[in-house]
């Protein structure tokens, strides 16, 4: 005990010594926090549009209104003719045409049923998939307002699909992300860059001779970036809460066990990175590409996850912070609880100690 | 105390250990003399478990370096060949991690060091990335100490550090061995061999020979010569002229004179002057001396080529 | 280049050379002066400041005060041609491993700008006299340690400099392989190129003409090694070294 005590005081003192280390324990958190919530957000603003009213009666006129104020959407043109709506579009300036149909009042009145045709530039489908969804959000709000008292339900179009995210605010998106990003950045290739350079230095040399055994040496440099992982796991939802007003719904004990969970996993990742890698430099290459491209890209993070072809999707299940992501934005967002989450936990739970076993025997007491 | 026999080692293509046997008694300062590649870490790295061996067996203190590897890490203290202390960590603080690793407390074995680490103790705060190449080697051999091995084994300690570093370090290692400490080291600097007990002379993974540095120097079979000239360049040209004479096996320059090595009768301190001479060479000085290790290995290796 | 053939003065002139860092003075007053040919032996303890008086014989440091000339180049403002008419070899970081033996060669002769023809019929010349003809298309990773040496060496001679920086060139190489190459270094000091060498074999301080020894970025000894020996009441180099050491504490 004394042997890992003594072990995890050097590893802290190696970590509290080096400015490069606390600035990527602590500084990378918040300015990756920062530029996730505020540079690369996905929200819109004065996206132009152009709309081709073939009923122009009190509901379009107001629709029109709603929308135009939200302050996503700046007017272009006011079509008249269908034929109009191609050249537009090619011009380029113009992401969005919204087409109401002939008497929409009245046929929402009588049928309580109107059409609305939403066109995007597709050629960027993210922001044509965001556009509609701001667009539908803002028409199903006021169908919601509108006809609140109505017994017969009004229908204008119905796929919501940013139910939990009414506001449409990218740090609600980015916040659980962005967690996962740091927490495996901290907690795997610090781990294993940690590692590497102990058998880079030779010290691993001294350490492998000594009567230390390699649960003492796993343990002892884990513990310390654990606690760190949790420090920043804290600070970025503090901040998240804070800055960009993302709501915890669900219990803090739940959110707490999920983050111990992914961060496990992560160390044992971190590990398992460190048996193959004999140098830093390899340790950063494959923790850099190994893990933090598919952290960003296949994770859900920035790309939705049902956008993607199939065999990526397919992949995207292999990936941990996929299920991570998924199960802290239930918790942080809807509330939910282990009722919802478990396949998540569980997913979670297999992944970690399939990395930890494979590094325990892979973690080699020799030099060979 | 040691005892290796028959160990062979290859990584892939490459035979580092070509059959390896010496055996190193208690209490003994044994040597390890060869240079670069010549399996000296291989052997070394085998012995204190940190490599399997292809063949052959090799026990410490009794314990097998294969299956009792677990009993052996608690009992000897290593030095890489490299310096290997963290650079970040104070000199208390390298010291202190070592002791704890191996379950002890500097307090308990501080006798062992005290005369080493005493030198360094001034320094006990700065970090040992920032000491001078003989500090750092003092600091080592201290963290290698702190848990009173009963084997010692020093891979390369000297190599790169200057000559009087080099020296203390001898006289160190010296000290440890009459509180009985078996120490293994190894060195490419032959006139080293002097301060061993035993030495083994190694050469591309096999002993060519193992004794007292007095017996091997003893069993130079050659007549050898000193010759003495008085500047630089008369040494490029008597070296050049004496490779030429009949009956001369080797001509190398060792320090200030050229050593030539014959087993003819009719080549004596007489006629080599003469012929130096008659080539325009004056102030020439000859005589016959004793075979240094370095004259022996040199001689071994020339053998073992042919 | 043409300066060189010509320049006939010293080819290494130090007066009063000093380098600080910050409040450290690494090297503190050095003066010398080293020959056309000359083997000049440069020792010291680590730490001594032998690597920085280097530095700024090759003109990688700009010195802090004093006057220094390399092969009649100034140390302050002639540093790129100072460093164009200097060989440097060090035993590690010398050749390009993964290189063949013709591939650093030609990679060199590109480095110093040696026209194509000069530098085929060079290499020819160099690969000959080395016995490394067959081993021209081998990866440089792959060659006995003396044959490293070896090529190290003649890569830094390639574009005849005035002098050859040799910084511990034989540390770790068997003995029979270092008198080799102290043989060579002697053939390439008789063509009239100055060698300027770093070693911790005191054996081999013995074959320089002439050795300067640094302590606490001072120059406490400089001489023939017999004079040295004379002064110091000693019959090795060695004991040289160590009374050198002793008389400073």
């Amino acid at each position: 005990m004394d042997q890992l005590l003594g072990f995890v005081k050097k590893e802290f003192t190696h970590i509290f010594r080096d400015p490069r280390t606390m600035v990527i324990l602590f500084g990378i958190p918040i300015i990756q926090l920062m530029l996730f919530g505020y540079v690369i957000t996905t929200e819109i603003k004065d996206a132009r549009i152009a709309i081709l009213d073939h009923s122009n009666d009190n509901v379009t006129r107001e629709i029109k209104n709603k929308i135009l104020s939200s302050g996503y959407f700046r007017l272009e043109a006011n079509l008249i003719q269908e034929n109009e709506i191609d050249p537009i579009f090619k011009k380029g300036d113009v992401k969005e045409v919204i087409v109401f149909e002939k008497g929409f009042a009245e046929s929402l009145e009588r049928e309580g049923k109107a059409n609305i045709q939403v066109i995007a530039d597709a050629s960027d489908p993210n922001t044509a998939q965001m556009l509609f969804n701001y667009t539908n959000g803002i028409i199903q709000d006021y169908t919601k307002k509108k006809f609140a008292g109505f017994t017969i339900p009004v229908q204008i179009k119905s796929e919501v699909r940013m139910l939990y995210n009414e506001n449409m605010v990218g740090a609600f998106m980015y916040v659980p992300g962005t967690m996962a990003l740091i927490l495996m950045l901290i907690s795997a290739m610090m781990t294993s860059i940690t590692i590497a350079r102990e058998k880079e230095m030779g010290t691993m040399e001294i350490l492998l001779v000594s009567p230390l055994k390699a649960t003492h040496i796993i343990l002892g440099k884990v513990a310390p970036y654990l606690l760190l992982s949790l420090i920043d796991a804290f600070v970025v939802v503090f901040l998240g809460n804070v800055v960009f007003g993302v709501p915890i719904r669900g219990s803090l004990f739940v959110l707490a066990f999920l983050v111990i969970l992914y961060i496990t996993m992560a160390l044992s990742l971190g590990i398992l990175i460190s048996t193959v890698a004999n140098s830093q430099q390899v340790a950063l290459f494959i923790s850099g590409f190994a893990l933090m491209l598919p952290t960003i890209l296949l994770s859900g993070f920035i790309f939705p996850i049902e956008n993607m072809p199939v065999a990526l999707q397919v992949l995207s299940n292999f990936m941990p912070p996929r299920w991570f992501i998924d199960a802290l934005k239930q918790v942080m967002l809807k509330g939910n609880g282990f009722a919802y989450i478990w396949p998540n936990v569980l997913i979670l739970s297999a992944m970690t100690l399939f990395f930890l076993g494979l590094s325990v025997k892979k973690f080699r007491l020799r030099l060979e | 105390m040691i005892k290796v026999s028959n160990l062979e080692k290859s990584y892939g293509e490459v035979k580092a250990l070509k059959g390896i046997s010496l055996e190193v008694e208690k209490g003994e300062l044994f040597g390890l003399i060869g240079p670069d590649g010549a399996g000296k870490t291989t052997l070394m790295r085998i012995l204190v478990t940190l490599l399997l061996p292809d063949s052959g067996s090799a026990t410490m203190d009794g314990l097998n370096v294969v299956d009792d590897f677990r009993k052996i890490r608690k009992m000897v203290g290593y030095m890489p060949g490299r310096f290997s202390l963290y650079p970040d960590l104070t000199v208390e603080e390298n010291l202190q991690f070592f002791a704890t690793v191996f379950g002890g407390t500097i307090a308990a074995n501080y006798h062992l060091i005290k005369d080493i680490y005493i030198q360094i103790e001034p320094f006990k705060n700065r970090p040992a990335g920032k000491l001078s190449g003989g500090m750092k080697q003092k600091l080592a051999l201290s963290c290698a100490l702190i848990h009173a091995p009963k084997v010692l084994i020093l891979d390369e300690p000297t190599t790169g550090v200057d000559a009087v570093s080099r020296k203390e370090f001898w006289e160190m290692l010296n000290k440890l061995r009459h509180q009985g400490i078996t120490i293994l080291v190894s060195t490419p600097y032959m006139d080293e061999a002097n301060l061993c007990d035993r030495v083994a002379l190694i050469q591309n993974g096999t002993i060519l020979s193992i004794d007292s540095p007095k017996n091997i120097t003893k069993s130079f079979a050659k007549k050898l010569f000193g010759v003495k000239v008085e500047t630089t360049a008369q040494r490029f040209e008597c070296v050049g002229l004496l490779k030429e004479l009949d009956g001369i096996d080797s001509v190398f320059s060792f320090g200030e004179s050229i050593h030539i090595t014959s087993n003819q009768k009719d080549i004596n301190e007489v006629n080599v002057k003469e012929y130096l001479n008659n080539k325009g060479h004056q102030g020439i000085l000859v005589e016959k001396i004793e075979a240094s290790i370095e004259d022996v290995f040199m001689e071994l290796m020339q053998n073992e080529a042919n | 280049m043409k300066q060189t053939s010509e320049y006939t003065g010293p080819i290494i002139r130090v007066k009063d050379l000093v380098k600080k860092f910050g409040s450290f003075t690494a090297v503190d007053h050095i003066s010398f002066e080293v020959n056309k040919g000359e083997i000049f032996g440069f020792l010291g303890a680590n730490g001594a400041g032998k690597t920085t008086a280097i530095r700024m014989l090759c003109g990688l440091l700009e010195p802090t005060s004093g006057a220094l000339q390399v092969a009649g180049f100034d140390g302050y403002h002639q540093r790129e041609a100072i460093k164009r008419n200097i060989g440097y070899m060090s035993q590690k970081f010398s050749l390009y491993e993964d290189l063949t033996v013709y591939e650093n060669f030609r990679l060199y002769a590109g480095i110093y700008g040696i026209p194509r023809q000069e530098r085929i019929r060079k290499t020819d010349e160099l690969l000959k006299k080395l016995n490394l003809e067959e081993s021209r298309n081998k990866l440089v990773a792959g060659l006995p340690l003396g044959w490293k040496q070896k090529l190290a060496f003649s890569l830094a001679l390639f574009h005849q400099p005035a002098v050859v920086f040799l910084d511990e060139p034989s540390g770790g190489v068997d003995p029979l392989t270092r008198r080799t190459f102290w043989d060579l270094i002697y053939e390439v000091a008789h063509q009239g190129i100055t060698i300027f060498v770093t070693t911790h074999y005191m054996d081999e301080a013995e074959y320089c003409n002439r050795v300067a020894i640094m302590s606490e970025g001072k120059i406490v000894a400089l001489d023939t090694p017999i004079a040295l020996k004379e002064q110091y009441k000693t019959d090795s180099m060695d004991g040289v070294f160590l009374k050198i050491a002793r008389n400073k504490e």
